[in-house]
């Protein structure tokens, strides 16, 4: 699945990982650049004993989509990599209808970044996670408390 | 036209320059093969290839290498040549040492004692032995990783047979006191072994005035090659062998000899040990100068003591920003390091050594080591500590955590492992 252990070079992952690893899309680099977006949905998850600890904004507009995402990643190179392709897939195309956002799986960020080593999967995991928490906290936000799905 | 490729080939050779500039801060991992040691090696890779078993000429010639390669080893260590037994690797030094000592033994006694900051290949000889039925005392070390003598001394009983205790740590270059534990272990009759793969090239190696039983060698971390070791073990001591077979170094290690690695061997260790005092005393300037620069950087860690320190060693953690994330962002710089974060090792387990000292795991998982060897300048040391800060800041910019754990921090101030710089001042 993923292309491991090219001899010449120490990376462990696909170009792809290592593209949105060294160079992430939609990253907050500063307060300014969340506020931007127009925030309406915010979610953490992990933990930092663990390694990995995500955090996302978004900004849903009133045809529930998501037409900004932003995010913070404390973790390894495959975290960062899978929450930056995660932003690029919930906000290409005009933005991902909320629906089809939250059926979002960890495989679905795997395959577009080209696979990650087994022992690196759980990272991505955690990216489709924080994009849940943050749907739920904008159902929390405009009173739609019925619709909030379970994080896994 | 002409201006076009010209512009091309200035802009390309940057290019490669840019790839080009390559430091290499993981000596402590590895280190490259010196040049010399490997024209040494080269006559019995190639010409003097034969079997150090066989009768004739080509076989005694190499035997015969092989023996002033022992006798060079044993003079540096100060023992006999016969109590110099050439191995694979360190790893199976340790594992010969230890596996073949306690259960050649056990009718002697069945309780083994190691420290909880062993290297891998120690710790996990012993956790094997434990399933053997062996009881096992795994010693704690304090915030800078020194045994605590008291407790070993208050743990060795009339059945402890083996205590092993590494010379100086891989990760975070606490040098023990090997002496005082070598009295400790002989005064309730315990045989001790030590790992020095890392303690070789800056060390006191002699093992009379140290006074161990066993200790460990590997050529890879001397600047020789990979795929040999050394274990030197006193000639009154008692071992069985793991690996069976033809019978070579004297029935402990059976295997046609690795006749090329064993004259590197040899050889490198010659050559570290002549260079030893200008190497402690650049690298010991070199490695205090790049504590004190990173240490600069907010919010970061030494881990590890400030004395008795490998002179090569810096360990620092980063608060806040992930190893492994750093090491690779380092990478693309051309420097090579290593970090003790979960996400770098095979079990996904943050460094157990770090753990040990009695930080959290968030402290392991933002570990960078440097470590230094021969060929690195203070040219070298500025530029690592500038894209060290780079990447430290990069890294930090992107952390949910940066601000949020800094409160933390302030609350745990009277915490031993604060993560504020002022405690190392």
């Amino acid at each position: 699945m993923a292309d491991v252990l090219d001899g010449s070079k120490s990376w462990f992952y696909s170009g792809i990982v290592k593209t949105h690893f060294l160079h992430p899309r939609n990253m907050a680099l500063s307060n300014e650049s969340i506020s931007e977006i127009k925030p309406n949905g915010v979610g953490e998850v992990g933990s930092p004993a663990c390694g990995d600890v995500m955090k996302m904004w978004i900004h849903v507009d009133k045809n529930e989509r998501i037409t900004a995402c932003k995010w913070k990643t404390f973790g390894c190179a495959s975290a960062i990599a899978s929450t930056s392709m995660l932003s690029v897939m919930v906000t290409e195309n005009k933005g991902m209808l909320l629906k089809d956002a939250l059926k979002i799986k960890a495989t679905d960020i795997l395959k577009r970044l080209g696979g990650l080593p087994a022992k690196k999967i759980h990272c991505s995991v955690l990216g489709d996670q924080a994009l849940r928490a943050a749907i739920n906290d904008y159902f929390k936000r405009t009173g739609q408390e019925g619709r909030i799905v379970k994080l896994i | 036209m002409f201006l076009l490729i010209a512009v091309l080939i200035v802009g390309k050779t940057n290019e490669v320059f840019k790839i080009m500039r390559e430091i290499y801060m993981d000596n402590a991992a590895t280190t490259q093969l010196d040049s010399k040691v490997l024209r040494k090696m080269l006559l019995y890779l190639k010409r003097e290839y034969g079997n150090p078993s066989s009768m004739h000429d080509k076989g005694i010639i190499a035997k015969n290498a092989i023996s002033s390669a022992r006798k060079k080893t044993a003079d540096i260590l100060n023992c006999k040549p016969e109590e110099i037994i050439f191995t694979g690797s360190g790893t199976e030094s340790d594992n010969l040492a230890i596996f073949g000592y306690a259960r050649k033994n056990k009718h002697k006694g069945n309780h083994i004692i190691t420290t909880k900051i062993e290297h891998h290949a120690v710790l996990d000889c012993f956790k094997m032995l434990k399933k053997e039925g062996f009881k096992v005392t795994f010693l704690d070390v304090d915030k800078d990783g020194f045994v605590d003598l008291e407790q070993l001394k208050n743990s060795i009983t009339s059945k402890t047979i083996l205590v092993s205790i590494i010379y100086a740590n891989n990760e975070i270059g606490t040098v023990q006191d090997i002496p005082k534990i070598a009295e400790i272990c002989h005064k309730k009759q315990a045989v001790l072994h030590t790992d020095a793969c890392q303690a070789a090239n800056y060390l006191e190696i002699d093992v009379k005035k140290l006074g161990v039983d066993m200790m460990t060698l590997n050529g890879s971390k001397i600047y020789g090659p990979k795929g040999v070791g050394v274990l030197f073990k006193k000639s009154d001591i008692e071992i069985e062998p793991i690996i069976f077979g033809g019978g070579q170094e004297k029935g402990l290690r059976s295997g046609t000899e690795n006749v090329a690695n064993i004259i590197g061997f040899a050889e490198a260790l010659e050559r570290v040990r002549r260079n030893l005092v200008k190497e402690v005393e650049k690298l010991t300037f070199l490695r205090d100068y790049m504590i004190n620069e990173l240490l600069k950087i907010p919010d970061s860690r030494l881990n590890g003591p400030r004395k008795n320190r490998l002179p090569n060693n810096v360990n620092i953690s980063f608060l806040n920003i992930e190893g492994e994330s750093a090491a690779l962002l380092l990478n693309e710089e051309g420097i090579f390091i290593s970090t003790g974060s979960a996400c770098s090792s095979k079990d996904l387990d943050p460094s157990h050594v770090i753990m040990a000292i009695g930080c959290p795991a968030e402290v392991a998982h933002s570990s960078l080591r440097f470590s230094l060897g021969k060929d690195i300048c203070r040219r070298d040391v500025d530029y690592v500590i500038k894209k060290t800060k780079k990447v430290v800041s990069h890294l930090r910019n992107m952390s949910p955590l940066h601000y949020k754990l800094q409160e933390q921090v302030k609350q745990r101030k009277d915490d031993d492992c604060t993560l504020i710089k002022e405690d190392f001042e």
